[in-house]
């Protein structure tokens, strides 16, 4: 059913910390390995050797340059995947009922074999999160790896989405949104965690983590003092050595 | 947002094919026999052809049939069900007239009124989506009714309600464009809001996350047609308008009556095709684009 579901159990969604994200791209490819080998129809690429190579990505990473009024620019790498919003724009809009909401986990799957390839709910989307398969012709987008997380013959540590799994940065966190004192809404609540375009009202369950701010030219490192020669005048051996050095003919530095 | 032939097809063509079964269904003598005949087929042709012709731009066409199943939160699903009970209705009220002379008025006016449904669902798929600041407005839907309705009324032989209709459309064309071109700057999103760095200073795309253009930078980010936008927008307004009005205010005849028409029909085309290349989706703003 399009129907949104009044509440759901659990708001299971990821954490991006876009202080850490170093803008690698491994998420994308992991993203894109796992879920063309596994759930539903595999993503495809377009003239994947040829000119203007496409194909279909349920994550990729934008890269940003964000200037302040004084001081210099901040680059920010910016993964974007779905955000599994509560009022999710792309599930009401579809006529055949093939998008959905999860009741026990919040998770906006798409069920491919109901899909008849309409595009409505990418049109619906403001975030790019749905890509229509351009070989299947069925809406493509982020399961939230539905079948790693629950899939119980993974080893443990692997039963988080596969983006979170592969970020070599630690940039990606997994949990549940809607439990207050899971991890994911400690690091929501401690470093100011905001949503995407708040104004479409969509209450995106994905959060971002803003990038701290930069160090300026004068600001003095904490380490400054630690760096301090420990001895300004060589003593023993190395004062002996020091000496001799100069008495041999060329100067010194 | 890629203006999609199909879809430019269907609503040209359906908005005015439910336009004119809307004046059949409501008519108090409604034409009978073969002139009956005639009237319904064009009407039908031009429901039917649009509605088939929006089954080419799906993935899936033959799983079609699944559309009529969510329509108690889908636009879609629900022009799909008032289309067909719109054609079904007037199919019964058509063959009564035509075969048996009989007018059921009752179905007339039912029919009519889904008729009506039909568009009205039609302009809300779009004046729903908040993701186009420019469609997102009641003009949509007035936009798309008083098209539908004017032009059935131009095709069905109504002289004075046409050269009415024409002008209170018009009207309404002209601010649904005056709206629209403000609408992206008034809806307040912006790459700051996308990206939610906007407080920390100006945002700027500085790298795409692939090399060349994907799915939604061709699904969203159409901006070959914007260059004669203003042209386009002259040419649509004189074909759909001016042509037409001129035609009918000239002495009757039924060569000027079938070149209005004709002109009428072009002009709703590129209307609609100016309505769709025009129209700039939120995503674009991901890209640096609009």
């Amino acid at each position: 059913m399009t129907t949104l579901p009044t509440s759901t159990d659990r708001k299971l969604g990821l954490v991006i910390d876009l202080d850490t994200c170093v803008g690698c791209h491994a998420c994308v490819i992991s993203c894109k390995g796992w879920n063309t080998e596994n759930y539903g129809a595999p993503l495809s690429d377009q003239r994947p050797y040829g000119t203007e190579p496409m194909g279909t990505f349920l994550n990729r990473v934008h890269s940003y340059e964000v200037q302040p009024e004084a001081g210099s620019a901040q680059t920010v790498h910016f993964p974007k995947s779905c955000l599994h919003c509560e009022d999710a724009p792309c599930v009401t809009v579809c006529p055949t009922g093939a998008s959905y909401k999860r009741v026990e986990d919040g998770i906006v799957l798409v069920n491919e074999d109901s899909c008849i390839g309409c595009g409505l709910c990418a049109w619906a989307c403001p975030y790019g999160a749905r890509e229509m398969d351009q070989a299947e012709g069925v809406m493509k987008k982020c399961t939230l790896c539905v079948d790693r997380i629950y899939n119980e013959n993974l080893p443990e540590e692997d039963q988080i989405p596969s983006c979170v799994r592969t970020c070599p940065a630690g940039a990606r966190h997994f949990g549940d949104l809607g439990d207050p004192n899971s991890d994911v809404s400690q690091l929501v609540e401690s470093r100011g965690g905001f949503d995407l375009m708040p104004e479409m009202g969509t209450k995106p369950v994905n959060k971002y983590l803003p990038p701290r701010l930069k160090d300026s030219w004068d600001d003095q490192s904490l380490l400054a003092p630690m760096l301090a020669p420990v001895a300004d005048e060589p003593r023993g051996f190395l004062s002996w050595l020091d000496k001799t050095l100069d008495k041999i003919p060329g100067g010194s530095a | 947002m890629h203006p999609a032939p199909s879809v430019i097809i269907f609503s040209t063509l359906s908005g005015l094919g439910f336009g004119l079964l809307f004046w059949l269904g409501i008519d108090p003598t409604p034409p009978t026999g073969m002139t009956g005949f005639i009237f319904f087929a064009i009407a039908f042709a031009l429901a039917v052809g649009g509605l088939l012709s929006s089954t080419f731009h799906l993935g899936h066409p033959e799983r079609a049939w699944r559309a009529f199943s969510q329509w108690r939160t889908s636009w879609l699903s629900r022009e799909g069900v008032c289309a067909v009970g719109a054609l079904c209705i007037l199919g019964l009220y058509a063959a009564a007239l035509i075969f048996l002379n009989i007018h059921i008025a009752i179905l007339g006016w039912i029919g009519a009124a889904l008729s009506v449904a039909t568009v009205f669902t039609t302009s809300m798929i779009y004046g729903q989506l908040a993701t186009v600041p420019r469609w997102k407005t009641p003009l949509t839907p007035a936009l798309y009714l008083t098209f539908s309705i004017a032009g059935g009324a131009l095709l069905s032989g109504r002289t004075t309600i046409a050269i009415a209709l024409l002008f209170f459309a018009a009207a309404v064309q002209l601010a649904w464009w005056q709206r629209g071109d403000k609408a992206f700057a008034n809806s307040g999103t912006d790459l700051g809001t996308a990206t939610g760095l906007g407080e920390r200073g100006t945002v700027r795309s500085m790298a795409h996350p692939h090399t060349s253009p994907n799915y939604l930078m061709k699904e969203f980010v159409y901006v070959i047609g914007r260059k004669h936008a203003m042209k386009l927008r002259v040419i649509a307004f004189g074909l759909t308008f001016a042509l037409p009005l001129i035609l009918l205010l000239l002495p009757f005849s039924h060569i000027f009556a079938a070149l209005a028409v004709l002109s009428h029909i072009a002009g709703v085309a590129t209307s609609r095709w100016l309505f769709f290349a025009e129209a700039e989706h939120v995503v674009g703003l991901y890209y640096g684009m609009r």
